[in-house]
This record gives structure tokens, C-alpha cells and sequence, in this order.
């Protein structure tokens, strides 16, 4: 029995822990995560662990991270970086948008990337401006960019191992308001592939589409419709790229109905792209248009308004209750 | 700071002068390496040329010559061991090719084939980067990491005068120097980022007194010297290699021609000023010592000659030829393994294209 408690904190931590005993090109660099441990604690010990050669802090400049790691992967390292939050890493955009997601494209595979971004993103922690942020729609868009949003501990930690594994650059985005959660979490089941979702809850009434922070909200809109009557499946995407048509698909034209849900404002966001898919690809299944969940089209909001902003359990079954159950048998 | 290190970052140091005579003091080249360093400047002006009539002949782009500023191409490779690695811009095409890569491999990019056309890691040459300053972090990475894994490399990396207002300069140097990188940046100072002259770049004493700040050793150069430009970057290497990090070198030199063919210098700067460059000619000077000392004579010269006209002429015919550019290939390097998304769009254009076909 290897399964034990753990924060999602711990089991980044673990998966990071894990990773750099295994392999000895594994770097951990960033602001403050080397005697502090990061802001969130989530490289607490690795620097005392493993030393300054594999652990260590960087100045402050998130593009220089980023340029540098670049580097290090041209020269055979597998860099997995931190961006201390979400609004933090846009000082790295050019060199996340213009060379890390594009290297290996570059060089005809040639040189390929095997670097880690770890972003805490995304609010309902109170943060003041800048430290809420859901970027993902941003990487999303990249070709070349692998995004990864876990929301379970036990996601966060095989899916951050998958991501160091493997030859690509990795957008890790991690819900930090679940960073202290505690959950059972069992490091020796094999690692989950990247760009695979799972099917969380069954449900034969409509489709609850999540990544990241959004599920527990989707699973819990469905726990209270379950006494109202309603069975909602929710889908956890895992991976936003690459995108798993067919089990999203699969999900939505057995229900006929779907529901998106996101933090990150709707308009020409990864929700959007999530809806057009499912209406493109499951028309002919769809009892109803697909509606979206989301933050909205404004500016993250100061931590006593957040709770307007943020998809709820409320919002989201108001949302449901909107899908033409009027013309259900 | 000692007044030397000032002064040795302000004023340009020189060891050949514009009429060929070596400056007081300055010990003798060996005429042999010298000699071979001419044959280098010849091929890196005769390629520049040679790119010029591609263009014109439209079997490039566009290119940004780097004409007038040769032995800065010639010198920054000639100092590096074949582990050590180049990190040049889109300008530095004549560096590149005095590394040893094939000139039409190089000039993939500019021709519309692929974005590079040479492979990084069996040449120890990064892509030519075409957004500013960028790649200065990426040099130092590389370094960092042969430091970590206790093999010493250095990274020679390139920018212009323009680069250096770009933050990724500053966090490139400042990067290197926290972490004692074997780096050196070398920043061909040609007086132009396209239109904009280096007063409008810049109001520091020079730019490699940048390094101060930095606390970094810098360096500045007579950028059309040949010899000094060897020793400077070459004592830079030497330096780096034995662990004690990072250099700036800023060459002091011309950008003789527009920044590309599709630009027209005509408006922004006077021709008087570019004749005033023209007689510090970085060929001419080691042209006329070499002759002085009896190391270079017609014969010589006319073999030089005859050998970059060659290399011309492969240049001519590799980038003339005509190749094949496969409409699906845009998928296959995207990732490791294309997503199943890319897999669909390209069995999509592959429809269109048989659609068209048949």
C-alpha cells in the first residue's frame, strides 16, 4: 500500500522529488525556490536534498529563466522552472511563445525542448491584482506548447512526472488554491499519459466539461444536482493541448447536453474553443446549444468581489437548467 | 574598478591601424595565422556579395550583409574550439559559414525553405535568431549547463548595438555573471538597428562599459582589426574556459550596407559618413600588412581569390537548385509526436492537395 495523504503542494513536491533522483539532468530553478522552498513551499527541501547544482534560485527575471532554461535544454537538461504566479511568467512570453514552443519546429526536430513551466495559476485565494490569473488561453494558443492542468492531487503528481518525462515543452498550470488541500495520493500507479482526459463522474443527463480548478466545482454542481433528481457526468480534460476530442465526444453524445466550465473570462478562451469543438464535432447528438461557464470578460477582481467573478455550483446548475429539458421525453 | 578597466572599456583598443601599421607597442602576428585570417575575410566578403546578387537575382529574400564588418564574422569564430558554441543573429550568415557550415545550408532560412537549415547540435551553432537579444539567454544556459556537467565549453554569443536595449541583454549579462557563465557577449556595435543610430540606443560612456554594472570584465575593440579583435576574443575564451566567467567584447565598426536590400539607407544616414568608413576597410588593412611583410604577394592573392570565387559558386548553385518543399512537413516537427489534432489538419491539406491534383 503506497497511497498516503498529501497536499497537491506535497505531491509536486514528491513528483519534483522523484524525478530529480531519477534523472540526473533534472534542474529545479526559479525565484525563491531554493533555501525558501518557493512561495508555496512546493520545492520545500529539494534545495537541502539535492544541492545547488540541481536546485537553485535565480535572479529575479522570469524571461532570463525561461531563456535560460532554454539553453540548458539545447544542452542536454531537463529544466523544470517556476513561475512564482500566473501574472508573473508574462515577462517570459516572448521566450515561451517565440522560442520554446517553437525550437524544435525550427530545427526540423532537431533540437527539442524538454522543459517544465510550472505556473501557479488561478484565483479563489484572495490574492490581490496579479496573483489570479487563468493564462492559459495564452499557451493554449501556442502551437508547439503542451498545457497540463491537473486537479486532483494524484494528477498532479503522475501528470508533472509524465511532463518531465517527456521531449517537449510543458505548460504545468496548477490550481493554487488547491495547493493545501489534502487528498490520497498513491506515487506508484503508472504515471497518466498527457492528452488523455477521464471521465470523473458518469452521468446519463448532460456533460460537465473541466480542467484544473473547475473540476471540484463541476463534481460538486453534480453531487447537488444527483439530489435534484439530474445525473451529471463530469469530464476532467487533464491536458488543454493536446485536447482529447474523443473522450470529451464520447461523453457529449451520450448525453446530448454539455457544459463548460472555466475560470478564465469566456471570450476567445479556451471554454470558447471547447464549445465550437463539441458543436462541430456532436450536433447531431446535442439536444441543446453547449453553454459556457466562465469568469467574466473583466480584469481578475480585487479579493472582496472575486466570489461574483468565479464559476460556481450555483451558476453552473442555473447554466444546466437552460438546456431544453422542456423537450426531453 | 581600476582606471585601466575603464579605460579599457571606453576606448577602442587597436593593434592594426587603417593604413596597415601595426599600433606602437604591438608585437608582431604570426604571419602564417594572419595570412589564413585574410583567406577568411576574403570568402566572409566574397559570400556577403554573393548573397547580394542572390537577392537581386531573387533566389533569396532579402539579406542582411554584413559587409564592412568582417573581421568581427571572421574573428568570433575562429576563437572557438569545435565543443564551443555559436550563438549568431540574422546578420552573422559570414560567422556561421567561417565555423565551417555550408553557406547554402545556412542560407535555408533566406531562401523561404525552412526556418534553419543546419542542424544546431553537429555544428555547435544555434539557429540564427531573428528576434533581438533573445538568444543571449539561450547562450547562457548552454553554458551554465556544461558548467553543471563539469565540461568546458564556452558560448560565443552575438548581438548588435540595437540588442543591447532589449531586456533580455540585461538578463542575458546579468545571468551570466551571477552564475560565473562561460560567455562571451559580443556585441558588433555598427552604429545602426535599421534607421536608429547608437546615440538614440545609448548614452553610456560605450556599451561595454555596460559589463561594470554587470561586474564583468568589458572590452572595446577596433571592430574592423583583425588581430586585435583574435586577441581580445580570444584571451575572452581563454578566460571563460579557465572558470572565470563571463566577458563583453562591443566591436567598434560599420554596417557599410542598408540593413537588408529591402531597406534604403539613403534615408537616414549621408553617404559622406559611410565614404569616412570606407578606408578602415577591415581586408584592406591586413591586405596591406601582409604585403608590407612579404606574406602576401599576387600569386597568393590570386589563389585566395580564385578559392572564394569557388565557394561562390557552390553558394550559387546549391541555393539555385531547385528544391522540393513538402506542403505536409509543417505538421511533423511541431511536436515529438503530432497531437491528433495536427494529425487531422494534415490529412485535411493532404486532401486539398489531391483534390488539386487530380
Amino acid at each position: 500500500m503506497t497511497a498516503e495523504k498529501m497536499t497537491m503542494a506535497q505531491a509536486i513536491n514528491a513528483a519534483l522529488r522523484d524525478a530529480i533522483a531519477e534523472d540526473d539532468s533534472v534542474v529545479v530553478f526559479g525565484e525563491d525556490v531554493a533555501q525558501l522552498g518557493g512561495v508555496f513551499r512546493v520545492t520545500d527541501g529539494l534545495h537541502r536534498e539535492f544541492g545547488e547544482s540541481r536546485v537553485f534560485d535565480t535572479p529575479l527575471a522570469e524571461s532570463g529563466i525561461v531563456g535560460m532554461a532554454v539553453g540548458m535544454a539545447m544542452n542536454g537538461m531537463r529544466p523544470v522552472v517556476e513561475m512564482q504566479f500566473d501574472a508573473f511568467a508574462y515577462p517570459a512570453f516572448e521566450q515561451i511563445v517565440s522560442h520554446v514552443a517553437k525550437l524544435g519546429n525550427r530545427t526540423r526536430g532537431k533540437v527539442r525542448l524538454p522543459i517544465v513551466i510550472r505556473v501557479p495559476y488561478a484565483g479563489g485565494i484572495g490574492g490581490v491584482e496579479h496573483h489570479c490569473d487563468s493564462s492559459e488561453a495564452y499557451y493554449a494558443h501556442t502551437p508547439g506548447l503542451t498545457v497540463v492542468a491537473p486537479a486532483t492531487n494524484a494528477d498532479a503528481y503522475g501528470l508533472l512526472r509524465a511532463a518531465i518525462a517527456g521531449s517537449d515543452p510543458v505548460v504545468f498550470l496548477e490550481p493554487k488554491k488547491h495547493y493545501f488541500a489534502r487528498e490520497e495520493v498513491d506515487v506508484a500507479v503508472p504515471v497518466p499519459p498527457i492528452g488523455r482526459a477521464v471521465v470523473r463522474r458518469p452521468g446519463k443527463d448532460a456533460t460537465l466539461i473541466a480542467y484544473g480548478p473547475s473540476v471540484p466545482v463541476a463534481l460538486a454542481a453534480a453531487e447537488q444536482a444527483a439530489t435534484e433528481g439530474r445525473d451529471l457526468g463530469v469530464v476532467d480534460l487533464r491536458s488543454i493541448v493536446p485536447f482529447d476530442d474523443e473522450t470529451v465526444c464520447a461523453e457529449v453524445r451520450r448525453t446530448g447536453r454539455a457544459v463548460v466550465i472555466a475560470e478564465a473570462p469566456g471570450f476567445a478562451s479556451v471554454a470558447s474553443e471547447i464549445a465550437a469543438r463539441v458543436g462541430e464535432r456532436c450536433f447531431h447528438h446535442l439536444e441543446a446549444p453547449v453553454r459556457r461557464v466562465t469568469g467574466f470578460d473583466v480584469p481578475y477582481p480585487a479579493p472582496k468581489l472575486e466570489h461574483h467573478f468565479l464559476p460556481g455550483v450555483d451558476r453552473v446548475l442555473d447554466a444546466v437548467d437552460t438546456l431544453q429539458w422542456e423537450d426531453a421525453a | 574598478m581600476s582606471a585601466g578597466q575603464l579605460k579599457a572599456a571606453i576606448t577602442p583598443a587597436r593593434l592594426l591601424d587603417e593604413n596597415g601599421r601595426l599600433v606602437r607597442g604591438a608585437s608582431k602576428p604570426d604571419a602564417e595565422a594572419l595570412l589564413e585570417g585574410y583567406r577568411k575575410l576574403v570568402f566572409a566578403r566574397r559570400l556577403n556579395e554573393q548573397c547580394g546578387a542572390l537577392v537581386r537575382q531573387g533566389r533569396l529574400a532579402v539579406y542582411p550583409s554584413s559587409r564592412g564588418q568582417e573581421a568581427c564574422q571572421v574573428a568570433c569564430a575562429s576563437v572557438l574550439s569545435d565543443d564551443d558554441w555559436l550563438f549568431p543573429t540574422y546578420r552573422d550568415t559570414a560567422a556561421i559559414a567561417a565555423r565551417g557550415v555550408d553557406p547554402v545550408e545556412v542560407l535555408t532560412l533566406l531562401r523561404g525553405d525552412w526556418h534553419c537549415g543546419y542542424d544546431p547540435n553537429e555544428h555547435k551553432v544555434a539557429p540564427q535568431a531573428t528576434p533581438l537579444a533573445t538568444q543571449l539567454l539561450h547562450a547562457v544556459g548552454v553554458a551554465h549547463a556544461a558548467r553543471l556537467k563539469g565540461e568546458d565549453t564556452v558560448v560565443m554569443a552575438l548581438c548588435g548595438d540595437g540588442a543591447t536595449s532589449e531586456g533580455d541583454f540585461h538578463e542575458a549579462c546579468n545571468f551570466a555573471a551571477v552564475f560565473n557563465a562561460p560567455v562571451v557577449f559580443f556585441v558588433q556595435n555598427n552604429k545602426y538597428a535599421i534607421s536608429v543610430p547608437l546615440a538614440r540606443q545609448s548614452v553610456a560612456p560605450s556599451l561595454a562599459a555596460k559589463a561594470i554594472g554587470y561586474g564583468m570584465p568589458g572590452f572595446r575593440v577596433d571592430g574592423n582589426d583583425l588581430p586585435v579583435l583574435e586577441k581580445v576574443l580570444g584571451e575572452a575564451v581563454a578566460r571563460a574556459r579557465a572558470g572565470e566567467g563571463p566577458t563583453l567584447v562591443e566591436a567598434d565598426t560599420y554596417r557599410v550596407e542598408s540593413h537588408t536590400n529591402a531597406d534604403d539607407a539613403t534615408r537616414y544616414r549621408a553617404d559622406d559618413e559611410v565614404a569616412e568608413w570606407l578606408p578602415r576597410d577591415p581586408l584592406l588593412r591586413v591586405r596591406t600588412y601582409l604585403t608590407s611583410v612579404g606574406a602576401l604577394d599576387d600569386a597568393r592573392e590570386q589563389e585566395i581569390a580564385a578559392a572564394a570565387e569557388e565557394m561562390a559558386a557552390a553558394v550559387r548553385a546549391g541555393v539555385g537548385a531547385e528544391t522540393v518543399v513538402d506542403p505536409e512537413e509543417i505538421f511533423a516537427h511541431v511536436y515529438s509526436t503530432p497531437t491528433p489534432q495536427l494529425a487531422e489538419q494534415r490529412a485535411a491539406l493532404r486532401a486539398e492537395l489531391d483534390a488539386e491534383e487530380a
